[in-house]
């Protein structure tokens, strides 16, 4: 894979490609993993009904184009300079394009988009394809959402039949714009409920029963390999963003894991070659494939709203005019006065898994301020890691002695803390805070020989904060305890007649 | 003695909106419904206001926000948390290339608050010493942020080493750091260690913070009794101007 060597090469930077959800970035990194540039672009989000959301694909390669555009000239770089392209994705996001002009033939539907709710219920218990995919029957993955394409797009099916458009997640369309070949990473394939989990490949059985033409589908390959070139510059990898950040993290051994915190929070635990089956809740997904490298796979806790909260606070509440903010209002009280607040906004996710659910504050009293409510918006984020580390401890059968931290939220010093305190393990965070763009740069670099193996990478990870737990251990359990109650009085609020 | 103005009180209505808004843009129509004012009354007041700085449109035709002149005439006080927030990935990127600890400090009355703090990239036992204090007069940081602030702040200065400079020294220390855009100190506050660190400005130009590493004289300097290397001064410089940069994109 790589000689090790690069002496006699000029000075080269590997540049990450970040398609999020909201926006593209493009981030170039030199070879101790530090920052060199950041350019990025919003796009719209596009909303035609209520549960609905879709993305401009074309707007998104324009947007992608420019921030790569962008990021080399605030460097002063040239595509001479870069050693390969990696890319890193918004997961689940599904998008058919017309073979022939490149032309998607509908809005990309986005991983929040529940449209296919109903498609989901007729498609019966949530555990039947939980054996092949590791997933359950939800919303989010990719192969309803295809699926719905192709009955409400009209002429679709028979388009597809006849080979004449092709489906992707947001990794093939952009290596498909970038290099012309229809590819995509075992990590995103792991996202679409339709590819096997133990063979790595489209299972027949599940993409018969999603009722998808197995033509337009992309060929399955790992995660860090050279799939073409754009302007000549290898494009070498491709990651789900969450893999992406396990990657960035350096979490190459059984054991490792890492939780990163933006609008929700992702905790993945590497398992490493063998696929293990959660009793607790978790799914089981695919963590990355180094070339023709056994893939190592991984177990996953999502919790759907922590960063989205502060975001709810900060605009709908507006009692702070920024994300970082909340901490200064947490501050001006010592505690969360009695309050805790859930914020099951479109269900419970893991360990839960309860779509019934809707958010509550408890403990309300006359005493509460803003501050205490401020103090609970950040503990919810804490609680809600611990409950899914709980799960994963179960599932694996080993204690988690240490969580490795990620994303925006990181910089949230008094979050970090609590953090520490209801897990009872130190928090760790590493110098790069972008990791999604490093694992993806990691990966892309590995294919390329610019880094020599996952050795070297370990070497570049380095600690850029650590917090220690400080809390009594009667006040953990009886704050655990009370964030439990309030999590029993989310259940059950939806009824039948409520849309 | 005359009542009040009605359209100062307007104009207040106006600003308190565009401050505690969600959002913090607002349109003409937005402004008109929340106050229960007819739409040329607020056109009216906002172009007034436009005028004279204290709103601005990101484009002609587009919603209102507060301006710049706003917060000129206000303070120049930037929430330590959305500095740190802002500065997350290039202190990190300083750690790297210098090898040493960052810190980004600013004034909380006569000393400097660390708000932020990377660990030497070492994986050594390092704690986290965000929240604490430092005496501006012997330190990088604190020098970077009174050559650029708007006083001396008051007190009599703690010598800490036989190196700390006495108030004279001081002055002219402050003189070099305004031109050179950058202070250090080489045993000042504690035999043996030496600080570098330049000025974080807002798109104002305001300097709001200072971002700096520290460590060991055999790690920084050539020799015990020289200033800091330039190459780190470099990447010092560096960090600090992609901060700038950073806030110079905060939109209100």
């Amino acid at each position: 894979m790589s000689n090790g060597s690069h002496k006699g090469v000029h000075v080269a930077y590997i540049a990450a490609i970040d398609q999020g959800t909201t926006s593209s970035r493009c981030i170039v990194f030199d070879q101790a993993g530090g920052i060199v540039s950041v350019a990025q672009r919003e796009h719209r989000q596009i909303f035609p009904k209520p549960g609905w959301v879709e993305h401009d694909a074309s707007e998104i390669w324009t947007n992608v184009q420019a921030v790569v555009r962008d990021a080399l000239s605030h460097a002063s770089l040239s595509l001479g300079d870069i050693a390969a392209f990696g890319i890193t994705n918004q997961r689940e996001t599904t998008v058919v394009w017309d073979k022939a002009t490149g032309e998607p033939v509908h809005n990309a539907i986005v991983w929040q988009d529940t449209r296919t709710d109903a498609l989901i219920r007729r498609l019966g218990d949530q555990d039947r394809f939980r054996e092949r995919s590791g997933l359950p029957l939800a919303t989010y993955f990719s192969g309803p959402k295809l699926r719905w394409l192709l009955d409400n797009v009209e002429g679709l099916r028979a388009r597809a039949e006849r080979g004449e458009v092709l489906f992707g997640t947001m990794d093939t369309w952009l290596i498909w714009n970038l290099t012309g070949r229809h590819v995509t990473d075992v990590t995103n394939a792991s996202r679409t409920m339709l590819m096997n989990l133990e063979t790595l490949d489209w299972d027949q059985e599940l993409v018969d029963a999603m009722d998808v033409p197995r033509e337009m589908l992309p060929e399955i390959r790992s995660s860090s390999e050279v799939y073409g070139t754009y302007e000549g510059v290898p494009v070498a990898s491709a990651l789900g963003d969450q893999q992406a950040a396990l990657f960035g993290q350096t979490c190459f051994e059984p054991g490792e894991g890492k939780c990163t915190y933006g609008t929700g929070a992702f905790l993945l635990i590497n398992t490493g070659g063998k696929p293990v089956h959660s009793q607790n809740g978790l799914l089981t997904t695919v963590g990355y494939q180094i070339g023709d490298q056994p893939a190592a796979y991984a177990l996953e806790g999502a919790v759907a709203v922590t960063g989205a909260l502060v975001q709810w606070f900060r605009d709908k509440v507006g009692l702070i005019s920024s994300a970082a903010e909340i901490e200064t209002l947490a501050r001006t009280v010592d505690d969360n006065g009695g309050a805790y607040f859930v914020p099951a906004f479109s269900g419970l996710f893991a360990p839960h898994w309860r779509s019934d659910a809707r958010g509550v504050i408890a403990g309300l009293t006359g005493y509460i301020s803003r501050g205490h409510l401020a103090r609970a918006v950040l503990e919810a984020s804490a609680w809600q890691t611990r409950e899914v580390v709980d799960a994963m401890n179960a599932d694996s059968g080993v204690d988690l002695t240490t969580l490795r931290v990620d994303g925006g939220m990181t910089a949230n010093n008094l979050l970090m803390q609590f953090l520490s305190d209801v897990l009872d393990v130190p928090v760790v965070r590493p110098i790069v805070a972008e990791t999604t763009c490093l694992g993806a740069a990691y990966a892309a670099g590995l294919a390329v020989g610019y880094w020599s193996g996952t050795d070297e990478l370990k070497a570049n990870w380095h600690k850029a904060a650590e917090w220690e737990p400080s809390m009594e251990p009667a006040a953990r359990a009886r704050g655990y305890r009370k964030w439990k109650k309030a999590v029993e009085r989310t259940v059950g609020w939806m009824d039948e007649d409520d849309d | 003695m005359p009542g009040p103005i009605q359209s100062i009180q307007r104009a207040a209505e106006v600003l308190k909106l565009l401050a505690h808004g969600g959002a913090h843009q607002l349109s003409v129509g937005e402004i008109a419904r929340a106050l229960d004012l007819a739409k040329p009354t607020v056109h009216g007041i906002l172009r007034t206001l436009q005028e004279v700085g204290f709103v601005e449109q990101e484009v002609e035709g587009g919603k209102y926000r507060l301006g710049a002149a706003l917060f000129q005439i206000g303070t120049s006080y930037l929430d330590g948390n959305e500095l740190r927030a802002k500065a997350l990935n290039w202190s990190d990127t300083l750690a790297m290339r210098a090898r040493e600890a960052v810190r980004i400090g600013v004034m909380h009355g006569k000393h400097v608050l660390v708000v932020h703090h990377v660990f030497r990239p070492d994986n050594s036992r390092q704690t986290l010493d965000t929240g604490a204090l430092l005496p501006w007069n012997a330190t990088a940081l604190g020098k970077a942020l009174v050559a650029f602030g708007d006083n001396w702040p008051d007190g009599d200065l703690q010598a800490f080493t036989r190196h700390t400079l006495d108030p004279e020294q001081l002055h002219a220390d402050m003189n070099v750091v305004r031109v050179r855009d950058w202070a250090y100190d080489l045993h000042e506050l504690v035999e043996g260690e030496a600080s570098v660190a330049a000025p974080i400005r807002d798109r104002r130009g305001v300097v709001v913070g200072a971002i700096g590493i520290s460590g060991p004289v055999e790690r920084l300097c050539d020799s015990p009794d020289q200033p800091p290397r330039l190459e780190l001064v470099s990447y010092v410089r560096e960090a600090a101007r992609s901060v700038s940069r950073e806030l110079g994109g905060l939109s209100w």
